[in-house]
């Protein structure tokens, strides 16, 4: 214990290198970990996704269904958040004075000052 | 009745005469311009002020009431946590002592000596953070260890200059810009050194936005600068709900040490992310964190009594504190290079600077400098990631020094 209080220069040299080793272990086993939790969810995620594709697949009416009253389809965003592309949408909907849903937005991007 | 008799005994016991008249009495006035000068940072600096205000007037309040021989209206007595720590003393380790001798301060202390509350502060950080970039990410984890590189440096230059091997442990931790770890980890080895401890880990965390842009210029190139990094993956619920179960099973079963704040991290982070304990969430974010830092500003304030802070280690503290930062911000950003190399340069080297623990405020200035160099880029999220990856890596640094020197 007295070797720990009145530390020698090779041994604090030593625990200080053997301390950094053991922050990287840790923290590498906790990536592995990490990284094994995070296959494990894409995958099962991509399993549904599979079978919603082949679901769409499968042979569909003649008659094309109307889209969900209020959707505005699939759409892009870039450097955009959520809230203000809504607020976008709302603002463009109003200046030409059409609803929402007759509209169709591919996608929004945030123009940068450098672009402007 | 002796009215003059009376009136000259109230000068004497009066603290304007005590700067004078007690031993070493003009340091008490040293350090009550330190406390106001610590005020002025905290109130019209906005150096984090949440803590500085607290310890500021933890510091005053123990400075203008404990005169060394005139100990009775103290609220703060540094003479009793001394015979609480001597293992030849009868009263060593005995809280009976302390309680029933002790002034509103030493009790607010007693909370920081039995590790409560850097553990609840640790609860309410966990409560407040997502840990969503870092899952979308894992390897930002190795940015997190690297940065911790500023913590053996630190503890190695701490022993070049004389300090105990339990002294430089605690001196080290400042590299991991972690507050509550570094007051947790100096009560349990150095308990005479939390003063100018916790003061530099404060300060030089509330510096980080000038600290850390020079160092990142300097080590990155304009092409570094400028990489846009691609969005990381979404994150599912699940994921965030089963991340501080496993965090917590795994890192406390490979250093037990790190069990205090590992655990209530975890604990917080699993109130946020689970979905049925919202109002514990809530009030280890908000009610619990502020009551905690109340009691741990100011009780860590008050050890800053004159004949503890005013003398030389304290400066050598300060200058390796900053050198702790400095290094471990080193240690993050060639984490990052290598990252930029081995991924064809597709990861800004810049998200490795804020692998230094100190949530959010080292993410903040890896995105602002990222933007200084390309307008179009957000790295703020990329950088979270090596962020809350730095408060698990400083954990597991402080996990390791308490189990060698503990």
């Amino acid at each position: 214990m007295n070797d720990l209080i009145n530390i020698s220069i090779p041994t604090a040299s030593g625990y200080a290198l053997l301390g950094y080793c053991v922050v990287f272990f840790g923290l590498v086993l906790l990536m592995c970990v990490l990284l094994v939790m995070g296959k494990i969810m894409t995958s099962k995620k991509a399993v549904p996704a599979a079978e919603k594709a082949a679901a769409e697949a499968e042979p569909t009416p003649a008659v094309k269904a109307d889209p969900a009253p209020g959707t505005a389809g699939e759409f892009k965003l870039y450097n955009t958040e959520p809230r203000d592309a809504a607020m976008v949408m709302a603002i463009v909907a109003d200046t030409l004075g059409k609803p929402i849903n007759e509209l169709r937005f591919i996608s929004i991007r945030e123009v940068t000052e450098n672009e402007v | 009745m002796n009215i003059m008799g009376v009136l000259q005994k109230l000068a004497l016991e009066s603290g304007f005469a005590a700067f004078f008249t007690t031993d070493g009495g003009w340091k008490n006035l040293v350090m009550i311009i330190i406390a106001f000068v610590l005020l002025y940072l905290g109130i019209v600096k906005k150096f984090e002020p949440l803590l500085l205000c607290g310890i500021a007037f933890g510091c005053l309040l123990s400075n203008l009431s404990y005169f060394i021989g005139m100990g009775s209206n103290a609220l703060y007595h540094p003479e009793l946590w001394e015979a609480f720590l001597d293992s030849t003393s009868p009263y060593y380790h005995s809280y009976g002592h302390i309680m029933s001798n002790c002034g509103l301060l030493d009790f607010f202390y007693i909370g920081v000596k039995a590790g409560i509350y850097p553990s609840l502060i640790f609860m309410g950080v966990g409560a407040m953070t997502d840990f969503g970039p870092l899952l979308a990410n894992p390897k930002s984890l190795l940015l997190g260890a690297a940065a911790q590189l500023g913590v053996f440096v630190a503890f190695f230059g701490a022993v070049l200059l004389g300090f105990t091997g339990p002294q430089a442990a605690s001196i080290g931790i400042i590299g991991g810009a972690d507050g509550p770890t570094a007051i947790y980890l100096t009560t349990k080895l150095a308990p005479e050194l939390l003063g100018p401890i916790a003061i530099a880990a404060y300060s030089y965390m509330a510096l980080i936005p000038l600290i850390q842009p020079p160092i990142m210029k300097l080590m990155t190139t304009d092409k570094m600068r400028k990489v846009k990094m691609v969005q990381s993956r979404e994150v599912s619920k699940t994921e965030k709900i089963i991340f501080p179960i496993v965090v917590a099973t795994f890192v406390i079963l490979l250093l037990p040490s790190t069990a205090p704040l590992i655990g209530c991290l975890m604990l917080g982070n699993l109130f946020r992310e689970c979905g049925v304990t919202d109002r514990l969430s809530d009030t280890a974010q908000n009610a619990l964190m502020n009551i905690v830092t109340i009691f741990l500003a100011t009780s860590v304030g008050a050890t800053m009594v004159a004949q503890n802070f005013l003398n030389f280690s304290t400066i050598k503290i300060i200058i390796l504190g900053l050198i702790a930062f400095s290094i471990s911000t080193v240690g993050g950003l060639i984490g990052g290079i290598i990252m930029y190399k081995t991924s064809g340069g597709t990861i800004n080297p810049l998200i490795g600077s804020a692998g230094v623990s100190a949530v959010p405020m080292a993410a903040r200035v890896s995105q602002d400098v990222g933007r200084k160099y390309n307008k179009s880029n957000y790295l703020l999220m990329h950088a979270m990631g090596p962020n809350v990856a730095g408060v698990i890596g400083s954990a597991i640094a402080a996990g390791f020094l308490l189990s060698v020197f503990g």
